[in-house]
């Protein structure tokens, strides 16, 4: 489907959620890397909060704090140990509204 | 931490772990449950549909308390292709019933009710408490769980893990596979918040009635998808949700799929002027049959999404979840009252519950869909919405045209997209249907 027009950035979108951040201990780490895999360059786009995003120098970085801890980079990159996955401490990360 | 040994734990507080630790506090077992979230609910995502049967059989008189939305009157199933869409469209005052069928919740504030019903039995609840460890004995057995609070392990006869299709637990411990990308969709929803009056004359409804759009066509881009729109009370939930091994591939972003789904000009009327408070994504187990792992075993079960009991071709999860929780709970009693142990071999009678029960005979019928879908996604999603859509605009378009050429080129279009794969594809759907 082709329509082209304004879309809203996910960071906007984010805004709206209520988090509580766990400051300096992201539940998900990339591994270092010098060329990112391709489940890993994926997930740049497919990442439902825009977390991940490639670096100039081409690696994928990663900002955890708007994680919606839906689960979908863990499926496609924790197996080949690209990243390490875990839960936010009980009662950190994403906190539904209404879910 | 806690000393006191527990007849079970039950792991996370949504639709299958509330279900499984009423069903046991109400018949006096000791029941402690552990969610990782703030409240039960705070990690939970749904539609969300609630059936109104497989609760009833856990909580009778639920509709008295429980925070439900609107009672579904009206279910409509879209084709859409990009400027249109062609519709089946079931509506009925019988729905008006005094013991509804169906009704539109929010989780965050069902989850809560629910977990407290299983308090009032005399469940205890540990909020904001993660399970990461599961604790065996000398011989393999689970014996309880570690968490991430400070102190040591509590002791339990049996776990009831029912931490939802992202669930750590179950797969660090090896007791189920780690869902694959092709066995998972991922759905993004938004909440999109609008005067009750407004909801209830955009879709024709009146008091508490509310409706449902299902909806699948060229809006997931050639992915095996659907896009949803549920009314609420005061607002509507409106997502999308694809494949994560066809995401994978065609690497879309989720988020501007959605857009572009509620930017059509069939939707985009029905949510004009909303306000959006919250966007949130999550996994769907659509594996159906073939994936679902062993759910039992020496001293556990598994429940819910955490064991793939989701019925994608319905979509239906959380009555299947909450069935499961409320027989793997009768099964933990009955055993419990035999003064027998929580061995595998006795914890089997969970799974001859659900083999006996809809939800293993459900997943059983459509074991070949979730296969169809995935390799047939660009005919089923794209080729044939197009084609549809095409007839019906030829059918209804005035244009002086004689009837008998419009006929031709219907059956042109049809024969020239799939040619003798239209009766492959027939007999296919048929097949998995059966």
């Amino acid at each position: 489907m082709s329509i082209e027009g304004e879309f809203q950035k996910v960071e906007e979108k984010l805004f709206q959620n209520r988090y509580l951040v766990d400051s300096g201990q992201p539940h998900i780490l990339v591994a270092p890397h010098e060329k990112p895999s391709k489940n890993l360059l994926a997930m740049t786009h497919l990442c439902p909060a825009g977390c991940y995003s490639q670096a100039e120098s081409g690696q994928v970085e990663l900002t955890a704090d708007g994680c919606l801890e839906c689960g979908t980079c863990r499926v496609l990159c924790e197996e080949s140990g690209d990243i390490t996955w875990n839960y936010p401490r009980g009662g950190y990360g994403i906190l539904f509204k209404f879910g | 931490m806690i000393d006191e040994k527990f007849d079970a734990i039950v792991i996370g507080a949504g639709m299958a772990g509330n279900a499984a630790a009423y069903t046991m506090a109400s018949r006096g077992l000791k029941v402690l449950q552990l969610e990782r979230g703030e409240y039960p609910g705070s990690k939970n995502v749904q539609g969300g549909i609630l059936y109104a049967d497989m609760l009833e059989k856990i909580v009778p008189d639920f509709r008295e308390e429980a925070p439900l939305e609107r009672r579904l009157i009206e279910q409509r199933f879209w084709f859409m292709t990009d400027k249109a869409h062609t519709g089946m469209h079931y509506r009925s005052d019988e729905f008006n019933e005094e013991r509804p069928n169906r009704y539109t919740i929010i989780r965050s504030q069902f989850d809560r009710w629910f977990a407290r019903q299983a308090q009032s039995k005399g469940a205890i609840l540990l909020c904001e408490t993660t399970a990461i460890e599961l604790i065996r004995d000398a011989y393999g057995k689970v014996v309880g769980v570690r968490t991430d609070r400070s102190g040591g392990p509590i002791h339990a006869d049996v776990v009831v893990l029912a931490e939802g299709v992202n669930g750590l637990l179950g797969t660090r411990s090896e007791l189920r596979p780690r869902p694959s990308a092709a066995h998972v969709a991922l759905a993004v929803k938004e909440m999109h918040f609008l005067p009750p009056e407004v909801i209830e004359a955009r879709f024709n409804l009146k008091g508490d009635e509310g409706a449902v759009i299902e909806a699948a066509g060229t809006i997931s881009e050639g992915m095996a998808g659907m896009g949803f729109i549920y009314t609420n009370k005061e607002s509507i939930s409106i997502g999308i949700g694809c494949l994560v091994s066809d995401f994978a591939e065609s690497e879309t972003s989720p988020a501007k799929l959605l857009d572009i789904f509620k930017k059509h000009p069939s939707v985009a009327p029905l949510i004009a002027g909303s306000e959006v408070k919250e966007y949130a994504a999550h996994l769907i187990p659509e594996g159906g049959y073939k994936a679902v792992p062993q759910l039992f075993g020496d001293g556990w079960v598994i429940c819910g999404d955490a064991g793939q009991l989701n019925n994608a071709i319905h979509r239906e999860g959380s009555n299947l979840a909450m069935t499961s929780g409320r027989l793997a709970g009768e099964a933990i009693f009955q055993i419990k009252s035999r003064r027998d142990a929580m061995t595998k071999a006795n914890l089997s009678l969970y799974k001859k519950f659900l083999d006996e029960s809809f939800v293993l005979k459900d997943l059983k019928k459509y074991k070949d869909m979730p296969e169809l879908l995935h390799t047939q996604a660009q005919n089923l999603f794209l080729t044939y919405p197009q084609l549809v859509s095409k007839a019906m605009e030829n059918f209804l378009r005035v244009d002086g045209k004689p009837k008998i050429e419009k006929e031709k080129d219907t059956f042109r279009n049809f024969r020239k997209a799939r040619g003798f794969g239209l009766i492959g594809d027939a007999f296919r759907i048929a097949r998995a249907w059966r």
